[in-house]
């Protein structure tokens, strides 16, 4: 099988080092915002993007409704307090304050994303492998994006990709009717930071009738130290419009927890289409639990339109921590939403995560196949909820839910919520635990595959489903990431 | 050529084998037979090299090469099959890709060049045909939903391919059924080889109606009690066990 052969050669490529590679800092000097939060790091933040008044208004009333929350404490999570004053909100390489052309881009960042494998350079697309499909990349660094490429082809089809900084100003219109219409600026409390101090991210129009001629993505790359990335991702599809979207993320080593609050809005209008993927490798800290990446995400879609369809997808090998529950409101008749997940969680890290599939309108249909690993001594929850509220009449609900266990010390956990309103809601749940057994382990060894072989192929294998639903350039990936995520968890 | 000598091995605190001795040349087929709690599975594994079976004394050899400090890939490498008693189910990874993968793996570590799919594809469905075994049911992931028998037919499947140079078959012929029987023996006696030493492990002399073996051993006691040829068998499916005290066998 290519992909284990793969899987191991990347495992086998990391040997004498730590096993994340991506761990590496990119010396480069940056603009920061005063340590800390107040009124002011908004007022610096909007000041630094250009922003229109009624931006500036939005954020701070955000800081203020923000002010009044408090940090919840119902996931199956524990870590110290954060301190919300002991870190910078807002940090953009000198040379390179917003979207620029390649040309104007810090050469260090272009490494940065060489090394990084991330093709930012259009023409490295087009000269990669025969037959390899092209995708657009929005590179997010710290707080700004850098590079957005192939905008001008997308441009031919009339999408729209740049940064959100950049359509506040080009498309203020579209901006301001969507954003916060899916998750309202106090929807939670790390949501309500968000609308604060949120700095760069993705926006993408899809307009009527328009499928998108190739893969979107962004990629998030936090290199500062003490400093939180706060990403906003809004993207409309509508009316029959389609676009497939894929997120990736990764972080330097560092010995202090930092702290990634993303909000991800999806609208959809009737017919239209989403499928999100999301490859998150943010640094999960060290065996002993130092450091990692605190990653507390709102994603919401809402499909608003008839018929229109979206598909969450996500593979989360990364963070200390993980809260995040990709959720789709089913708001038009005939709407369909699907979560597919892949979360593993190693050493120390903690994963809270599922999903929320409210279903709203008539004949709605969602599904919900979930896949935790838990290895090392980390703690692995689903936690999800599906709802049919009294209109939602002929609502339907499958949910799956596995859980794999290798070794002794670590704990799977899963949570569902179920709420039908109506008579005539269809919802189905079936879960599984089971433990990655030394029997199967010594079966696989037995016919020559190694122990780290073995257990690639026995965890590609229980992922596979979900695998599937990814697009294959990141599929291979993926699979290369959850060997490397899984290395040493057996003895 | 498998050379065991004085054999001794303990799982947890128990002794299991107590000096077992046992030489099966190439081109050989010897059955071990025996009471149930003798030592027979303890004797698969332990030449497999599954961890928690200890050895406290003795050797084992293939050719001459120690294969009591290899790990079981390596054993596997070196040409030892197990044919399991109960087959593992991997849900998710299809036969194909499984057997696929083990043979490469072996190959690399033999330093040779992986097997390409076009190639592999022709030896799976020769050796498919061969145990009259449905080429679909091999993109299924491995032996799941699969039947007693079909376990057991994918089990010399995988023999077939890895072409080993000791196949050791245990229990292969529980939760058989007759025809199912018929056609895993033809398989065994398909791989017959003067360059292959097979160890037949059963409990019943019904399986070596079908796979003739040229020797036969009884294991009692941790120990091999008596050894003679093809007429042993018959014997002891007349006689029983009771002359070795397999009453007292725990």
């Amino acid at each position: 099988m290519a992909a284990v052969t793969e899987t191991i050669e990347a495992v086998e490529a990391l040997q004498g080092g730590d096993k994340y590679r991506h761990g590496f800092i990119t010396d480069i000097e940056q603009d920061f915002a005063p340590k800390g939060l107040s009124e002011d790091t908004v007022r610096f933040i909007s000041a630094k993007k250009g922003e229109p008044q009624w931006m500036l208004e939005w954020r701070l009333e955000a800081f203020e409704r923000w002010k009044a929350l408090e940090e919840p404490d119902w996931a199956k999570l524990s870590f110290p307090r954060i301190d919300y004053q002991d870190a910078y909100y807002y940090a953009a390489p000198k040379t390179s304050t917003g979207p620029a052309s390649l040309d104007e881009v810090d050469p260090s960042i272009l490494e940065t994303y060489a090394k990084l494998g991330i093709p930012i350079r259009e023409q490295e697309v087009l000269a990669g492998v025969v037959g390899a499909a092209k995708y657009a990349v929005d590179a997010v660094f710290d707080s700004v994006s850098v590079v957005t490429t192939f905008r001008a082809e997308l441009a031919k089809s009339g999408v729209i990709f740049c940064p959100i900084s950049e359509a506040l100003k080009d498309y203020p219109d579209l901006v301001r009717q969507y954003l916060g219409s899916v998750v309202p600026v106090s929807d939670n409390y790390f949501a309500c930071l968000n609308s604060a101090v949120f700095s760069d991210g993705s926006f993408v129009y899809i307009p009527p009738g328009v499928r998108c001629p190739m893969e979107l993505s962004t990629y998030f790359r936090i290199n500062a130290s003490s400093t939180g990335q706060f990403e906003r991702t809004l993207i409309i599809a509508d009316r029959g419009a389609y676009v497939s979207y894929l997120e990736g993320c990764t972080a330097p080593m560092r010995d202090e927890n930092q702290l990634h609050a993303a909000v991800v809005e999806l609208v959809l209008l009737d017919d239209a289409e989403i499928k999100y993927s999301t490859v998150q490798n943010w640094y999960p800290g060290d065996a002993e639990g130092k450091g990692g990446i605190y990653n507390f995400v709102t994603k919401r879609a809402d499909c608003r339109g008839k018929r229109s369809k979206v598909s969450w997808t996500q593979v989360e090998t990364g963070s200390a921590i993980t809260w995040k529950y990709p959720s789709c409101v089913l708001r038009g008749d005939g709407s369909q939403g699907e979560f597919y997940s892949i979360a593993i969680t190693n050493g120390r890290q903690q994963a809270d995560t599922g999903t929320k599939m409210i279903h709203l309108g008539r004949d709605t249909r969602s599904r919900i196949i979930s896949k935790g690993i838990s290895a090392g001594r980390s703690s692995n929850t689903y936690r999800g909820l599906v709802s049919s509220h009294p209109k939602a009449l002929g609502a339907r609900n499958f949910t799956q839910c596995d859980s794999l266990l290798i070794g002794k010390s670590c704990a799977a956990h899963t949570v569902p919520y179920i709420e039908a309103r109506n008579g005539r809601s269809t919802f189905e749940h079936e879960a599984t635990t089971t433990r990655l057994s030394d029997e199967q382990l010594f079966y696989c060894r037995q016919r020559g595959l190694s122990a780290e072989e073995a257990v690639a192929l026995l965890v590609n294998g229980f992922v596979r489903e979900v695998m599937q639903k990814l697009p294959m350039e990141f599929a291979v990936e993926a699979q290369k990431l959850v060997a490397v995520s899984l290395e040493g968890s057996v003895g | 050529m498998l050379s065991v000598r004085n054999l001794h091995v303990s799982v947890g605190d128990t002794p299991i084998l107590k000096g077992l001795d046992l030489h099966v040349p190439k081109g050989e087929v010897h059955a071990i037979m025996g009471p149930n709690g003798a030592g027979k599975s303890t004797l698969s594994y332990t030449l497999a090299g599954r961890d928690g079976y200890v050895v406290d004394q003795g050797s084992a050899t293939l050719d001459g090469e120690d294969l009591l400090v290899l790990g079981p890939d390596q054993r596997a490498a070196k040409g030892i099959f197990l044919s399991f008693q109960y087959p593992l189910e991997i849900p998710g990874v299809p036969a194909l890709t499984f057997v696929r993968s083990a043979l490469n793996a072996q190959r690399k570590a033999r330093g040779q060049e992986e097997i390409g799919a076009p190639d592999f594809l022709k030896l799976v469905r020769a050796a498919a045909a061969g145990l009259k075994m449905d080429f679909e049911m091999l993109r299924r992931g491995l032996n799941v939903g699969f039947s007693g028998g079909e376990k057991k037919r994918m089990e010399i499947l995988q023999a077939v391919i890895l072409e080993p140079r000791l196949l050791i078959l245990d229990e292969t012929d529980s939760g058989l059924d007759i025809d199912a029987l018929k056609i895993v023996a033809e398989g065994v006696n398909g791989l017959r080889s003067p360059e292959r030493s097979m160890l037949v492990i059963t409990h019943y002399q019904r399986l070596l109606d079908h796979i003739r073996p040229d020797r036969v051993h009884v294991l009692a006691h941790g120990k091999v009690v008596e050894s003679g040829g093809p007429e042993l068998a018959l014997e002891l499916e007349r006689a029983g066990y009771d002359k070795y005290g397999a009453r007292d066998a725990a």
